[in-house]
C-alpha cells in the first residue's frame, strides 16, 4: 500500500499493516490471465490438464485475492491461523465422511433395501437421482 | 449524533475489533461454504454420472460472472486504498463501481437460471442440480448482502466518515471473490 504516512487518524495503523508498494492493476491483469487459462483448458481435451487448469489455477487465483487484495500476508498471526483452522475443519470433515458418501460397499457395510430413496421417475434428470440408489450397492 | 461503536474505538490482538469481527465473519464462513462445497466435491466423485448434468450449464456465463468479480474485487481494493490516503469521496465512488459489479453478476445469475429453469433443469432435477442452485444460491445472498452493506458503508466514506469500514467491507467482498473462484470450476467446468 502506497499510502505510508497519508493515513488519517481513523486508519491509522492499517498503513503500516499493509506493507509493501502493490500494483492492483498488475493483479488483476494477472488474475484475468490465469482465468483465461482455466476457460482455455478443457479445449484440450485432455482430463489431466483440465483438472490442472480448473483447480489449479483457482487454488493460485485465490491465493493471489488472499494475499494481495485481502492483504492476508501481512495480517496479523492470529488471522492466519483462525483461517488455517477453518480450512483444517474442512478436511475433517471430508475424512470423516467421504468413506461413507464414497464407498459405501464392503463386507461391512450393511443397508437395508430402501436404506436410499428410491430415484423419482420425473421428465428431467431421473436417471441422475438413481445415483443415489442401491443399485450395485 | 456521533455516538462511535466500539468497532472504531477500540482494538484487540493488536487490531480494530471491527476488522477482527469480519475475519470472524469470516472463519464462519469458511464453515459454511466449505461444507457445502466439501460435500459436494464427495458426492461428484462419488457420482461420475453427474457430469451430464453439469454439461448443461454454461461456462460462458460463468466465466464472465468471474471476470465481472474479479474486477469488482479490484474496485474494492482500489476504494481501500483511496480510503488508507483518506479520500473518503474516491473511496465511495469505487465502493459504488464494485456494487455496480456485484449488481451485473446477480443479473447475469438470474438470466441464466431463468434459462435453465425453463428447459427443465430445477433444483429437483438431480443431485448435481440441488449443489448448484444451494452453492450458487447461497453465495449470490452474499453478494446481494456485500452489495447493501457497501452501499451503506460507501454513504458514509462519501462524508469522509469511518473510512475504516471500507476496508472491512472489502476484506468480505474479496472473500466472496475466492469463494466464486472455486465455485467456477467445479459447476462450470468440470464436466
Amino acid at each position: 500500500m502506497s499510502a505510508h504516512g497519508a493515513a488519517p487518524t481513523h486508519v491509522a495503523g492499517h498503513a503500516a499493516v499493509h506493507g509493501p508498494h502493490r500494483n492492483y492493476i498488475k493483479i488483476w491483469a494477472i488474475l484475468m490471465v490465469l482465468l483465461f487459462i482455466s476457460v482455455a483448458g478443457p479445449f484440450a481435451g485432455i482430463r489431466l490438464v483440465t483438472l490442472i487448469t480448473a483447480f489449479g489455477v483457482a487454488l493460485v487465483k485465490a491465493y493471489m485475492v488472499a494475499k494481495n487484495f485481502m492483504h492476508l500476508d501481512v495480517e496479523k498471526p492470529i488471522i492466519r491461523w483462525l483461517m488455517v483452522v477453518a480450512l483444517v475443519l474442512m478436511v475433517l470433515m471430508f475424512s470423516g465422511l467421504s468413506p461413507d458418501v464414497m464407498k459405501d460397499h464392503g463386507r461391512n457395510w450393511q443397508k437395508d433395501e430402501g436404506f436410499h430413496p428410491k430415484a423419482t421417475v420425473g421428465h428431467h434428470g431421473a436417471g441422475s437421482d438413481s445415483s443415489h440408489g442401491a443399485t450395485g450397492h | 449524533m456521533s455516538v462511535k461503536t466500539i468497532a472504531t474505538t477500540r482494538s484487540a490482538m493488536g487490531m480494530p475489533t471491527g476488522r477482527l469481527a469480519i475475519w470472524w465473519v469470516l472463519v464462519s464462513e469458511i464453515v459454511v461454504f466449505g461444507g457445502v462445497l466439501v460435500s459436494y466435491i464427495m458426492h461428484r466423485l462419488a457420482h461420475p454420472e453427474w457430469a451430464e448434468q453439469a454439461a448443461a450449464t454454461n461456462l460462458w456465463i460463468g466465466a464472465f460472472n468471474t471476470f465481472v468479480l474479479l474486477t469488482s474485487s479490484l474496485s474494492a481494493v482500489l476504494a481501500h486504498q483511496a480510503a488508507e490516503q483518506g479520500n473518503g469521496p474516491k473511496a465511495a465512488r469505487l465502493l459504488f463501481a464494485t456494487v455496480g459489479g456485484g449488481a451485473v453478476f446477480l443479473i447475469v445469475k438470474s438470466f441464466e437460471w431463468t434459462g435453465e429453469i425453463t428447459h427443465g433443469f430445477t433444483i429437483q432435477s438431480g443431485g448435481f442440480w440441488s449443489y448448484y442452485y444451494t452453492a450458487a444460491g447461497i453465495h449470490a445472498t452474499h453478494v446481494l448482502a456485500g452489495m447493501l452493506i457497501m452501499i451503506w458503508v460507501a454513504r458514509s466514506a462519501l462524508k469522509n466518515q469511518d473510512l475504516h469500514r471500507v476496508e472491512n467491507v472489502g476484506i468480505y467482498w474479496h472473500f466472496v471473490d475466492v469463494v466464486w473462484i472455486f465455485l467456477f470450476p467445479l459447476l462450470y467446468i468440470a464436466k
